[in-house]
């Protein structure tokens, strides 16, 4: 099971910053698990949001949001509320926040942390990756994976390497921060690409001997009958 | 006396007075020798109003960039101090931005650094903790007396701060991307640029108009490098991204009977050509910086 971690609802709503509707998704594979989502967490986030003046346009939760497909199918007739919202609140590891970002035509903020994936990484297979940074910055980088994307895990844009918008260690990978570009300006966002980064806190990303070693939990029965 | 405003550096002061500025480049030695870089600084007294130092370059193993520049200001250089965010963690960089400034280093480039799979040591692990962007922030922290935690320092240092910029990235997306991280370096406090090397006087000269749209108004050293040959032109053509050599340039050092003639007159030219547009030149000489002096004759 990935294991992830709430964001603190301050960083939560200083992200949403001016953004007044928010529509609430969840995923409802690991973080059900992990009690970081579910029905219940995205009630009370909407409850939250409401009383700090937020409006939410919809709540959603999809069993895997690693599935692009799902997404797809799952949001067509909810296209309204997401077209209300000005942004889009997900609750899913990095992996599901990367792929609501290429569906979907929103800023998708990350609500939660990936700490660890105990050994499976996401339920399909796509293109999507996360390293469990613990600080997922996804919204500011279009939904692509900085740390995942780019080999210098760069934070504040592209280096000067890059050969026909390939990456300069790899002919046959991408530039990620070209990716980055890319959604950015398809959902027209680039001016996010303006905002300081502040080098990641490391810490996070070890996560402790509890989450270390919690990766059968939701399989295993000791764990089940405590 | 007129009470002057002081500068930290010729080269700051130069930029400031809006007098044509030259940098040069020299690498450090891949062994523990100081020869090789006292003779190549030589040809450079009286020239270059900065000598940069580069950090490992294209990550390949050498002497340090710091213990170099300190060696430059013993002999009587100013040096520019590349430092890249491949090869230190933050608790390095800002040690060693400390012990630059103790050195008497005032010029610093920021920058990322190649990828160590291009260098001669490709199996070492990439350390970058920072984005150059970040290690501007981390100077300018410095400079109002904190670490990067906030602790206080017993004394600040203070640095003419450098970045580079690439006038010829070959897509919209990967020059969408330079102006944007241009902005903001020098956001997070950035107060010269060089650039990557180029060739061709007409890329140059649209960059520059479009930095003047955009209303950035910071001195920027046009990036040169000397030819040597066809072969290397060619090389450069193929694995250096965004450096690319004009068919035109090629051939004339491919009919050349004196490559140095011929190499001089490239520079001199491409400089004259772009001079007025520009706050100085940067100049890689790659071993070849005897010429450089004949260059700058021809420089108007
Ligand atoms: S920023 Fe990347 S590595 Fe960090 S949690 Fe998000 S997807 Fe994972
Ligand atoms: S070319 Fe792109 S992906 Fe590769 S290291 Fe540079 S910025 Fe990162």
């Amino acid at each position: 099971m990935i294991l992830t971690e709430s964001k603190p609802v301050e960083e939560i709503v200083e992200k949403l910053g001016k953004e007044k509707n928010i529509f609430i998704m969840g995923c409802g594979g690991c973080p059900e698990g992990a009690e970081t989502g579910g029905k219940k967490v995205l009630n009370e986030m909407k409850k939250t949001l409401e009383q700090k003046g937020f409006s939410v346009t919809g709540i959603i939760e999809i069993d895997f949001i690693c599935q692009k497909a799902l997404i797809r199918s799952r949001l067509k007739p909810r296209t309204s509320e997401i077209e209300a919202a000005d942004s889009v609140l997900v609750f899913s590891c990095g992996l599901g926040v990367q792929a609501a970002s290429e569906v979907l035509d929103k800023v998708c903020h990350p609500a939660l942390n990936t700490m660890t994936f105990g050994g499976i990484t996401g339920m399909w297979h796509g293109k999507e990756r996360c390293d469990t940074c613990g600080s997922c910055i996804l919204d500011l980088t279009g939904g692509i994976c900085p740390y995942t994307n780019c080999p210098k895990m760069l934070e504040n844009g592209a280096c000067a390497g890059q050969s026909d918008d390939k990456c300069e260690t790899d002919p046959d990978r991408d530039c990620g921060w070209v990716l980055i570009y890319k959604n950015l300006k398809r959902i027209g966002k680039l001016d996010l690409l303006e905002q300081f980064i502040e080098p990641r806190d490391y810490r996070k990303a070890l996560p402790t001997e509890k989450l270390r070693n919690s990766r059968l939990w939701a399989y295993d029965e000791e764990a089940a009958d405590e | 006396m007129n009470k002057q405003k002081t500068y930290l550096s010729t080269l700051e002061q130069k930029l400031a007075e809006k007098e044509f500025a030259v940098t040069c480049e020299i690498g450090p030695p891949k062994g523990a020798d100081k020869e090789e870089i006292s003779e190549a600084a030589g040809f450079l007294k009286g020239i270059a109003d900065g000598i940069n130092v580069t950090d490992l370059q294209s990550s390949v193993m050498r002497m340090g960039s710091l213990t170099t520049s300190a060696l430059l200001i013993e002999w009587g250089y100013e040096p520019v101090f590349q430092m890249t965010t491949r090869d230190r963690n933050r608790l390095m960089i800002q040690s060693e931005l400390l012990s630059a400034y103790v050195a008497g280093v005032r010029n610093v480039l920021a920058i990322t650094g190649d990828y160590t799979n291009i260098g001669d040591h490709p199996q070492a692990k990439p350390v970058y903790d920072m984005d150059s962007v970040q290690l501007l922030w981390t100077m300018q922290t410095l400079e109002q007396g904190k670490d990067l935690v906030g602790n206080d320092l017993t004394h600040k240092p203070a640095f003419y701060k450098g970045a580079v910029v690439n006038p010829g990235a070959d897509t919209e997306a990967a020059y969408e991307l330079q102006i944007l991280k241009m902005k903001k370096k020098i956001e997070m406090g950035a107060q010269f640029f060089q650039t990557q090397a180029i060739f061709d006087a007409e890329t140059f000269k649209k960059f520059m108009d479009r930095l003047e749209k955009e209303k950035i108004d910071v001195p920027v050293l046009v990036g040169i490098i000397l030819l040597k040959s066809k072969g290397m032109a060619k090389y450069m053509n193929k694995f250096v991204p965004g450096v690319f050599v004009p068919d035109n340039l090629i051939e004339k050092m491919e009919k050349t009977d004196d490559k140095a003639a011929t190499c001089i007159e490239i520079a001199a030219d491409l400089i004259n050509e772009v001079k007025s547009c520009c706050a100085g030149a940067h100049i890689q000489a790659l071993g070849w910086e005897k010429h450089i002096k004949p260059i700058m004759d021809l420089v108007q």
